[in-house]
């Protein structure tokens, strides 16, 4: 199901053309960054207060789960959950190489234990449970550990009355645990019937790319699904699709323009709105504590005909 | 139907069995026409095939099982349904303009018990599959489901549903009508569900597209079935980058039934006649019937409320990880 584009998709290596060497030292040294979408050089710590979304052309580059934390958790209150939880290798697969060589690379390569880091802290100071994929672990894909955490983080927030908010990116199931992966589909599933049973808000951001599995499940069983500009989401890879037809896709297809124009999002909200647009979607969520006022603002009635 | 028709549905590896019956068969002829009796010879030969048969689907490999789970013959959905109601009716739409006919469904009687029966429908033949679109199905098909589901639930009837698809399917529309949500829709609200839910994978359990109508209370199997996260040739195709090692991913993926019971996955293997179901599908009828009402009669046992408890547990405990100190 998971088809993972990515494989085939993530850029080749080559220097960008019309960049002197001195700003290639620049790059290098990450002072500055050059925007793959519109080519503009941008000093990186401008970019990273902006949320790495680009000034010039709104391009919004990829961030990773701990950036994703910084940005929408207020310091010093995130709590980080089962970060204990590792993969092992239940299936012992091993396509061209081991997955327990893999996973070792990984782990290496990105300091990260799995491809999901899920907690509890605060959103101006509104209490909430928040999960955040991060691509960069075989493409943000959901083997037995992303399922299990994702469904401890519902639970723990079903048990103290939280909205959960789940940051995904993802290629899809983790082929590499075969069924294991494909099961948490439901299992995730499972622990938000529960959730929504209890009347509690979920609200899902998909962000580039979303496929797959988690399209399939938890990505799209928000009661308010929320999605980054331009990210790519959808179900079965675009040249899967492809295949089945004789003509071209839409420009826009599978993208988040194109989902939300199908009924399938509510909004897409820009890096720099997506806190504040949190924090009001949640507070609107939350009972009121101060119910209508019994007296309603006068109405003037006179001129109008009333039935007696 | 003749042996002449069945050939072309010869698999791989029944191969040497079907050299060894067309040598009987000769034998036979020979003895006819000249009049002795070679029945002494026959029978030899005969024991060879029955051991040979026997050899063979005891130890079939997972990309055997693939082809078996794909035999064009094997008994669908609908065979299924007709064999094992006492009465049925199909029911169509998804009240929101489609009815997807990859997708089958509708009211029935098991054992004069009212029932719901649902289930992927692959074509018998190639013009049926045009119209099966060969099992895959579309958004309107997890749709109609889950609306026949519903429907069980406020009348309390048994839902059972039956397995068999290579995947969900692909196409511009399917995406554009939110192949994802529709799944995932049905994932949840399967778990809402108050009265007992079957699943059986009968043929070809293809991800997403088979999860989709695939979460019940009893998870069964059939011994020559298949349940895959990924088609096979699709695994094969991006992590070996070449899909002719498409066997390889059959194998490493851990599709097929005992496989399954192992991992936590499914919860019964139901034995196939020898050659498998398409074999004897009178056989593999008697079984299936037997095990559903076998599986129903413990799940009456229970109340609404433990069911939906032990379904969520049972989902809740599949998956295998370490927890290390931090
Ligand atoms: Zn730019």
């Amino acid at each position: 199901m998971s088809l993972f584009d990515w494989f085939a998709n993530r850029p080749k290596s080559g220097s960008p053309p019309s960049v002197s060497q001195a700003q290639e030292r620049e790059i290098a040294d990450g002072l500055w960054t050059k925007c793959e979408a519109c080519g503009v050089m941008t000093y990186t710590k401008d970019l990273r207060a902006n949320q790495m979304v680009c000034p010039e052309c709104n391009h919004h580059v990829r961030v990773y789960s701990d950036e994703r934390i910084r940005q929408l958790i207020d310091p010093g209150t995130w709590i980080p959950m089962d970060e204990h939880l590792i993969a092992c290798d239940p299936l012992q697969f091993k396509d061209r190489k081991p997955y327990s060589d893999r996973l070792l690379e990984y782990r290496k390569k990105t300091g990260l234990r799995d491809a999901i880091e899920t907690g509890r802290g605060q959103l101006d100071s509104l209490p909430l449970g928040l999960g955040v994929m991060d691509f960069r672990f075989m493409g943000g894909s959901m083997g037995s550990v992303v399922g299990e955490k994702i469904t401890r983080l519902i639970e723990f927030a079903t048990r103290d009355r939280l909205p959960v908010v789940l940051v995904c990116a993802s290629g899809g199931a983790r082929m590499q645990e075969g069924m294991l992966s494909l099961m948490q589909m439901a299992k995730t599933s499972a622990a938000l019937e529960r959730h929504r049973q209890e009347r509690l808000l979920y609200i899902p951001v998909l962000t580039h790319p979303t496929t797959g599995g988690v399209t399939a499940s938890f990505a799209m069983l928000g009661d308010i699904i929320l999605a980054e500009p331009k990210a790519t989401i959808g179900f079965a890879g675009r040249r899967v699709v492809e295949q089945t037809l004789h003509e071209k896709l839409p420009e826009n297809f599978q993208t988040a323009e194109y989902l939300l124009g199908q009924g399938f999002l509510d909004a897409i909200v820009p890096r720099t709105q997506l806190k504040p647009t949190l924090v009001r979607l949640i507070r609107l969520h939350q009972p009121v504590e101060q119910p209508l006022p019994l007296i309603a603002p006068t109405l003037n009635l006179s001129g109008l005909a009333v039935d007696s | 139907m003749t042996t002449e028709q069945r050939k072309p549905f010869l698999l791989d590896f029944e191969k040497p069995l079907a050299e060894l019956e067309a040598q009987i068969q000769q034998v036979r002829e020979k003895s006819a026409e000249m009049g002795v009796d070679l029945s002494e010879q026959i029978h030899q030969l005969e024991a060879r095939a029955a051991q040979l048969r026997q050899e063979i689907f005891s130890k079939l490999t997972a990309s055997q099982k693939l082809q078996l789970a794909r035999h064009p013959r094997r008994p669908s959905t609908l065979d299924y349904i007709q064999a094992i109601s006492d009465e049925w009716m199909e029911l169509h739409g998804d009240r929101r303009g489609t009815d997807d006919s990859a997708i089958v469904g509708g009211v029935a009687r098991l054992e004069g018990q009212p029932v719901v029966m649902i289930g992927h429908q692959k074509g018998r033949d190639t013009k049926d599959n045009v119209v099966r679109n060969f099992g895959m199905a579309s958004p309107g098909g997890y749709r109609k489901a889950i609306r026949l589901m519903d429907h069980a639930d406020r009348f309390g009837m048994p839902i059972l549903t039956f397995i068999d698809t290579p995947a969900a399917w692909a196409g511009l529309e399917a995406e554009q009508y939110g192949q994802g949500e529709a799944i995932a829709y049905n994932l949840r609200e399967m778990f809402r569900l108050q009265v007992p839910i079957i699943c059986t994978v009968i043929g070809e359990g293809g991800s997403g597209g088979a999860l989709g109508i695939g979460v019940g209370d009893r998870l069964l199997m059939f011994e020559h079935a298949v349940y895959s996260v990924a088609p096979p040739e699709a695994c094969a195709a991006i992590l070996w980058r070449d899909a002719q090692k498409s066997p390889y991913a059959a194998e490493a993926l851990k599709i097929t039934a005992p496989d399954l019971q192992s991992l936590g996955i499914i919860d019964q293997i139901l034995p196939e006649p020898l050659g498998g179901a398409h074999a004897s599908p009178l056989k593999a009828t008697e079984i299936l019937k037997a095990a559903l009402i076998q599986n129903l009669q413990e799940l009456n046992q229970c109340s609404a409320q433990k069911r939906r408890e032990m379904r969520y547990q049972k989902f809740r405990h599949i998956g295998i990880f370490t927890e290390v100190s931090a």
